[in-house]
C-alpha cells in the first residue's frame, strides 16, 4: 500500500477520541486510530497498558467511556451489539465450548445466524479444510492440543465471514517452539483472506513479525504508529525506544558540548561494536567500554559493562555482538567501542520526546 | 539429648486416634441402625418385646401386596421427581437473577436462604396455615387476585395435597440448588460467554447452547442432594397432611414410621423404610455418571 498517494485510505476501524475509564484509572484514554482495510494492525504495549479494552470495545463487550468507533465506516459505539458488528474475535484462552465437538463449535456462529443446515455443514468443511483440522471434527476441544486449538478458535472465527478480526494474544498460551509456526500460519492466513485484522500482543516479536503497522500503547495511549521498521528505527520517544527491541535501546546522559543539556544519547546494542569492526571512512562516535560480564548466546554475545566517558554517572550498557564479531571480549577490561553516528538517536531527558538536532 | 518422640510424631497412632471419633460416628450412628434395620426387615419383632424371629421375605411380601405402600411408592416418586423439577427450573432462573447486579442483593441473597435454615417442623407449620381449609392464605390472594373462583381444599383432596406436598418440598431444597447452580454459574469461563455473544448469540441461545449444558455436573450434584433430602423426608408429610385424606398421601417414611412405629410392627416398617435404598442407590449412581459424563465431554 503506497504512503502520500492522493487516494483516500480506505478506512477498516477508525477510532476517533477513544477513552474508557475504571472509576479515576484511565484504561484507554483518547484514543486515534485509523486501521486501513486489509491490514494487520498490531496493538503493542506492556500489560495493564490499555491493548485489551480497545480491542473488547472494538468488539462491543466494553463500552467506551467517550469516543467514537467506526467500522467500515459505519458507526457502531453506541448500540450496536457485538454480533451485528460484522467482528469475530479470537480469545488468548481460545474460548472453545467445551461441551461441544470440533464441528459443533465451528457451527455455533453459524447457527446463531440461522444458516439452513446443509449449508452449515458445508461452510464447516470448506473452513476445517483450510485449517488442516477435518482429522478433529469429532473431538472435544479438551481433547486437542493447544495448537490444534488455536485453529479452531481461528476456524470460529472465520466461518463468520467477518469484516474485521480482533484476536487478542493468540499465540501466549502455545510453547515457544509452536509460536514460531503459528505466527507463520497466521500471518499466511491473513494474507490469504485479506481481511483487516486487530492483533494484540505484548510480545515484540510477534508485533515485528506479524504487524503491516505497529500501535505502541502505554498508560492507555497510542505512543506511536508505523510500520515495524519506522517504530524500531525510529522511536519517537524513549518509552518505544525501550520497548521495542531486545535488548531494550541503551539510554547514555552524554554531557556533549555540542548537544544541547538535558539531551539523553540512545543507540541500539546492535550497533555497539568494537572500535576495529569499523572502516576508517566512517562516521563514528567512540566509547570506553568497561566490560564487566559476557554472555554467551550462540548466534550472539551480550556484553554487559559501562562506558564512564563523560557520562553522569554509570549507566549499565549493552552490546549485541553478532557471532560473526570474532573480537575477544576479556571481561573486566575497558576496551574501545563505537557507534556508527546514524544510528545514533537523541531523546530529551526530562519528557522522554525524541530530539532532532 | 534427643527429644523424645511425641504423639505428633507418630503419624501411625495420630491417624487412627483422629480418624477414630468420626469412625465411631458412622459405626454407631449409621452403620448399626442400618444393617439393624436390614435384620429387622426380614423378622418379626415388634416394638412391645425383645423377640427376634426369623420372618424371611414375609414382610416384603406383605408390603408389595399392600395397595397402601404401592400407593406410597408411588407417591415419594412423584413428590421427588415433581419437586425436583420445580427446584432445577426455578434454581437456574433465580441464579440467573441473583448473578445480575441490583441493590440490595445481598439482602436479597439472605431471605433466599432462610427456607434452608428454618427447622422443617416450624416451616411445615407454616405451610399448614398456608393450606389451611378455612384460612387458606394463598387461596384468599389467589382469589384477591381474580385468578382464582370457588375454593381450593388443599389439604383436603388427595391430588391437590400432592401438589401442595411438592410445593414446600420444592421450596425447601430451592436456596440450596439456587447456591450450587450460582457457583456453577460463576465456574463457567468468561471468555466462553463472551465468545457466544461476539459469535451472535442471543441470551436464551447463550442459556439453553452454553450456559445450562456446562451446567449439567453441577445441576446433578444439586439434583442428587434434593433427592435424597426430599426422599427421605419424614416431617414435611407428617405435619402437612399425615399422610391423608385416607392414606392417599402417604409416602415411604412416613408410612414406615407409621407401622413401624406407631403400629409397632417394626419389622415391616423396616422392610418399607429399606425399599428407599435400592431407589436411590439408583438414583446417586445414575446422577454420578451424568456429572462425569458431562465433565469429560464425551457421550
Amino acid at each position: 500500500m503506497g504512503r502520500g498517494g492522493g487516494d483516500p485510505i480506505v478506512i477498516g476501524v477508525e477510532l476517533r477520541n477513544l477513552s474508557r475509564r475504571f472509576g479515576d484509572f484511565h484504561a484507554v484514554d483518547g484514543v486515534d486510530l485509523s486501521i486501513r482495510a486489509g491490514e494487520l494492525l498490531v496493538l503493542l504495549g506492556p500489560s495493564g497498558c490499555g491493548k485489551t479494552t480497545l480491542l473488547r470495545m472494538i468488539a462491543g463487550l466494553e463500552r467506551p467511556s467517550s469516543g467514537e468507533i467506526f467500522i467500515g465506516g459505519e458507526r457502531v459505539d453506541a448500540d450496536v451489539p457485538p454480533r451485528a458488528r460484522g467482528i469475530a474475535m479470537v480469545f488468548q484462552s481460545y474460548a472453545l465450548y467445551p461441551h461441544r465437538t470440533v464441528a459443533q463449535n465451528i457451527a455455533f456462529p453459524l447457527e446463531a445466524s440461522r444458516m439452513p443446515r446443509p449449508q452449515i455443514a458445508e461452510k464447516v468443511r470448506w473452513a476445517a479444510e483450510l485449517f488442516g483440522i477435518t482429522r478433529y471434527l469429532e473431538r472435544y476441544p479438551r481433547q486437542l492440543s493447544g495448537g490444534e486449538r488455536q485453529r479452531v478458535a481461528l476456524c470460529r472465527a472465520l466461518v463468520r465471514d467477518p469484516k474485521v478480526f480482533l484476536l487478542d494474544e493468540p499465540l501466549a498460551n502455545l510453547d515457544a517452539k509452536l509460536r514460531n509456526t503459528a505466527r507463520d500460519e497466521l500471518k499466511r492466513f491473513q494474507r490469504q483472506i485479506q481481511r483487516t485484522t486487530v492483533y494484540v500482543t505484548h510480545d515484540q516479536v510477534e508485533a515485528m513479525g506479524l504487524g503491516d503497522r505497529i500501535a505502541v500503547m502505554d498508560h492507555g495511549r497510542v505512543r506511536q504508529i508505523g510500520t515495524p521498521q519506522e517504530v524500531y528505527e525510529d522511536p519517537v520517544d524513549t518509552f518505544v525506544a525501550t520497548f521495542v527491541g531486545q535488548p531494550p535501546m541503551n539510554l547514555l546522559d552524554v554531557r556533549d558540548p555540542g548537544l544541547p543539556s538535558g539531551t539523553l544519547l540512545g543507540f541500539r546494542p546492535e550497533h555497539f561494536l568494537p572500535r576495529d569492526h569499523f572502516t576508517s571512512d566512517e562516521p563514528i562516535q567512540i566509547f570506553c567500554f568497561a566490560v564487566r560480564r559476557v554472555e554467551y548466546l550462540g548466534s550472539d554475545r551480550y556484553v554487559y559493562g559501562s562506558v564512564a566517558e563523560e557520562a553522569v554517572g554509570e549507566a549499565t550498557v549493552i552490546a549485541k555482538l553478532p557471532a560473526t564479531v570474532a573480537t575477544a571480549i576479556p571481561e573486566g577490561e575497558a576496551l574501545e567501542f563505537a557507534v556508527p553516528r546514524r544510528a545514533l538517536r537523541y531523546f530529551d531527558a526530562a519528557t522522554g520526546a525524541r530530539r532532532r538536532p | 539429648m534427643i527429644p523424645r518422640r511425641t504423639l505428633a510424631d507418630r503419624e501411625d497412632v495420630l491417624g487412627v486416634a483422629m480418624l477414630a471419633p468420626a469412625l465411631a460416628y458412622v459405626i454407631l450412628l449409621v452403620g448399626v441402625p442400618f444393617v439393624l434395620a436390614i435384620l429387622l426387615s426380614f423378622s418379626n419383632a415388634t416394638a412391645g418385646s425383645l423377640s427376634f424371629g426369623w420372618a424371611g421375605w414375609r414382610n416384603y411380601a406383605t408390603i408389595l401386596a399392600d395397595p397402601i405402600f404401592l400407593r406410597s411408592l408411588r407417591n415419594t416418586a412423584i413428590v421427588t421427581i415433581g419437586s425436583q423439577a420445580l427446584v432445577v427450573a426455578l434454581a437456574t432462573a433465580a441464579a440467573q437473577v441473583f448473578r445480575a447486579a441490583f441493590h440490595g442483593k445481598r439482602l436479597a441473597r439472605l431471605v433466599l436462604l432462610l427456607p434452608w435454615a428454618v427447622p422443617v417442623s416450624l416451616a411445615a407449620i407454616a405451610w399448614t396455615w398456608i393450606f389451611d381449609s378455612t384460612f387458606s392464605v394463598l387461596n384468599w390472594t389467589l382469589k384477591a387476585a381474580h385468578l382464582m373462583h370457588g375454593w381450593l381444599y388443599w389439604l383436603g383432596d388427595p391430588g391437590l395435597a400432592l401438589v401442595a406436598i411438592i410445593i414446600v418440598q420444592a421450596w425447601r431444597v430451592f436456596p440450596f440448588a439456587t447456591v450450587i447452580v450460582l457457583a456453577g454459574l460463576s465456574s463457567i469461563p468468561q471468555d466462553v460467554v463472551e465468545a457466544a455473544i461476539v459469535d451472535g448469540a442471543g441470551f436464551w441461545r447463550r442459556l439453553f447452547k452454553v450456559e445450562l449444558p456446562l451446567l449439567v455436573p453441577v445441576v446433578a450434584v444439586a439434583v442428587l442432594f434434593g433427592v435424597v433430602y426430599t426422599a427421605t423426608d419424614l416431617g414435611v408429610v407428617y405435619i402437612l397432611t399425615g399422610g391423608g385424606p385416607a392414606n392417599t398421601t402417604q409416602v415411604l417414611p412416613t408410612l414406615a414410621f407409621q407401622r413401624g412405629v406407631l403400629g409397632a410392627d417394626l419389622g415391616q416398617g423396616a422392610a418399607i423404610a429399606v425399599f428407599l435404598l435400592p431407589f436411590l442407590i439408583v438414583v446417586a449412581v445414575a446422577m454420578l455418571r451424568l456429572a462425569r459424563r458431562a465433565e469429560v465431554g464425551a457421550r
